[in-house]
């Protein structure tokens, strides 16, 4: 029934739309911001839901065409990331009321759903049974890409908390500065993300070292990266528990953890096999 | 209370009119009002009335079945406070039907206030109108009033902004702490001086919710004396470099010659709590904390000339809203007025149109 509903348009239609909904929301705050006034946080918060329910239907579509999480080249990648920044929005979101989150998640989701749409190379090919059956291995991916989700979240209140930092000490307050939460209300949730992100990439890798132990995965740079990832986040959790990586060097640390972690994580697409194939995907554009 | 009708009318004298010294003998305590009450019920005539008595105005407004009603009711009030009555007349001025109502939500939306846009005012005006409440002088057409009066400068409020922005430097101030701390009432606020504006600050701190305040001072019985008056604790003032780092906020009005706090004591003080945040407001002049601890990391320091800057920003931003928020009041005014008229019947009086008798009796 559900699935004859969504069928009505092809995964990528239904992803396109959900780009939309998070262009929307951009737009919306954007305009707000042009005009010095805040916008609606009901709407901005409509608007991203809105947008969250469609990606999860093309999702969904693309999920039971592979038999499971669809993770199987960098156009899905994205695509998961984006909607797990987007499900943790969500909940943060309504329960944090944190000023202007709204309208960065909705430019980070409609840059990453927009980006991965816009280029065919990223869709072109795909690897077929990417977990072989292995739900352990698929749990592993999940939880990899969801922290990913966590990371990104992390960067855009890392970005607020740099804006609001540099509002406080160059006396720039008018304008749209005048929206930007507070400096510990930012630092608060930097850092229970940025321990929430590290706990489900541990998860993460004690999940997949299982799987590497028994089958030793083709590529050690995945393997590398994917370490190093995880060691550079683990780094930064305990250099801020201690004091000693703190305010806007945190804040930059984790903005630019999450762009090697975004760059980091074509090579891991390319890391793990079977080798991708090309796809004939019948669902353009 | 009002049955047979008369004139909807506003009289008294504020800032733009009387100066301290006059404003100062017309001001109204509880009791003189209820003894003016008791003055003007005896000429029956007054239909309506209420008053509001702040330190910037008194103004009546109410229901007056003549003129002369009007007149007597400024005498009384001349009479009970010992104030020369040419002086109030020079002073005072009268408006009437929907000049008058057009008068009142000017006022109740800050906009005739000493400090534009000023919300404080609103809240007097909720006590004059639950004073006549209270008292039984408020009848079927102030009741109309001050109920709209209040929804219209509520609008003009959310919908201008008119009351955006702190003007006050002790309110910029706590405005600052917030944009840091989020809220006041976890944050330690240590005020060093024992001087006017370093109270003034520290009590706007205390009105805005920080609970946790220490005060230190050269002469240590000063701090014990402001401590007791703000409900905080005194430190000696030789201790306070050592134990920066225990406080979040430090407000600096110390009249000392030189630098109290200097690089390396906030470097210090930041280096046992890296993690919070440490808040300067430099008040005192010449200046307390040296400039250059705005470079360490979670510092945060303004002097008097960055808030009083940031207090003429926000007084000129609502200054501009000004135009908007009058024409607003224009349109609520104007679209009350024709409510309100009817319960007046204050179309005639005696055959003349009622504001040409009011103004030829006044």
């Amino acid at each position: 029934m559900l699935s004859n509903l969504l069928s009505i348009l092809t995964d990528r239609q239904w992803l396109w739309i959900a780009a939309g909904f998070y262009l929307a929301g951009f737009a919306l705050g954007t305009l707000a911001l042009l005009r010095e006034r805040r916008h609606s946080r009901l709407l901005m918060y409509i608007l991203i839901a809105s947008g969250y329910g469609l990606q999860n239907a093309g999702l969904w579509l693309r999920g039971q065409t592979e038999h499971g999480c669809p993770l199987g080249n960098q156009f899905e990648i994205f695509q998961f990331t984006a909607w797990s920044a987007t499900t943790l929005f969500l909940v943060i979101g309504a329960t944090f009321r944190v000023s202007l989150l709204g309208y960065f998640t909705s430019a980070l989701m409609a840059a990453l759903t927009v980006v991965s749409l816009a280029i065919p190379a990223w869709d072109s090919t795909h690897r077929a049974n990417v977990f072989g059956g292995n739900p352990w291995l698929e749990l592993h991916a999940a939880l990899a890409l969801f922290s990913y989700g966590v990371f990104a979240l992390l960067a855009l209140t890392s970005l607020l908390f740099l804006l609001r930092n540099y509002s406080l000490k160059n006396k720039r307050l008018g304008g749209w500065f005048s929206f930007l939460p507070s400096i510990i209300e930012l630092d608060q949730i930097s850092l229970r993300l940025l321990a929430a992100g590290v706990v489900l990439l541990t998860a993460s890798l004690a999940v997949g070292s299982v799987w590497w132990l028994r089958d030793p995965p083709g590529s050690v740079h995945m393997v590398a990266v994917t370490i190093a990832v995880w060691l550079a986040y683990a780094l930064a959790l305990g250099l801020r528990l201690r004091g000693a990586l703190i305010a806007q060097r945190f804040a930059w640390a984790c903005t630019v953890l999450f762009v090697a972690a975004l760059v980091s994580l074509d090579t891991v697409d390319h890391g793990s096999h079977p080798a991708p194939a090309a796809r004939a995907i019948s669902n353009q554009p | 209370m009002s049955e047979a009708g008369g004139i909807f009318f506003h009289l008294g004298a504020s800032h733009h009119t009387a100066p301290l010294a006059l404003r100062e003998k017309l001001a109204l305590t509880p009791e003189k009002t209820a003894a003016l009450g008791a003055r003007i019920g005896a000429a029956g005539e007054m239909r309506e009335w209420a008053v509001l008595s702040t330190c910037n105005r008194v103004e009546f407004y109410g229901v007056a079945g003549s003129p002369a009603a009007i007149d007597h009711l400024q005498a009384e009030f001349c009479a009970l406070l010992e104030c020369s009555p040419a002086d109030f007349a020079g002073a005072a001025r009268r408006t009437f039907g929907l000049e008058a109502l057009r008068h009142l939500l000017v006022v109740a939306a800050g906009l005739d206030s000493q400090m534009l846009g000023e919300t404080e005012i609103f809240g007097q005006m909720k006590d004059a109108y639950a004073g006549a409440l209270h008292r039984g002088t408020a009848g079927p057409v102030l009741n109309r009033a001050f109920q709209k009066t209040f929804q219209a400068a509520k609008f003009v409020r959310t919908h201008t902004a008119i009351t955006e922005g702190q003007v006050s430097v002790a309110s910029v101030a706590v405005d600052l702490a917030l944009k840091i701390f989020g809220g006041l009432r976890a944050v330690r606020v240590l005020l060093l001086g024992a001087g006017e504006i370093g109270e003034k600050t520290a009590r706007a701190f205390r009105s805005r919710g920080a609970e946790a305040l220490t005060v230190a001072s050269r002469r240590l019985e000063h701090a014990m004396e402001l401590a007791q008056a703000l409900a905080a604790a005194a430190l000696p003032f030789e201790h306070a470099p050592g134990r920066l780092a225990e406080f979040d906020i430090v407000l600096c009005a110390t009249s000392a010659p030189g630098v109290v706090l200097t690089h390396d004591a906030v470097a210090a003080a930041i280096r046992r709590r890296p993690a919070r945040p440490l808040f300067f407001i430099d008040l005192a002049l010449p200046r307390d904390v040296e400039p250059t601890v705005t470079r360490l990391p979670n510092v945060f320091l303004y002097n008097l000339d960055d808030l009083a800057k940031i207090a003429d920003e926000n007084r000129a931003a609502r200054e501009n809203e000004v135009t908007r928020a009058q024409a607003l009041v224009t349109e609520k005014a104007g679209a009350l007025w024709p409510r309100l008229e009817p319960l007046c019947d204050s179309k005639t009086v005696n055959g003349k149109r009622w504001s040409a008798a009011a103004h030829s009796a006044g």
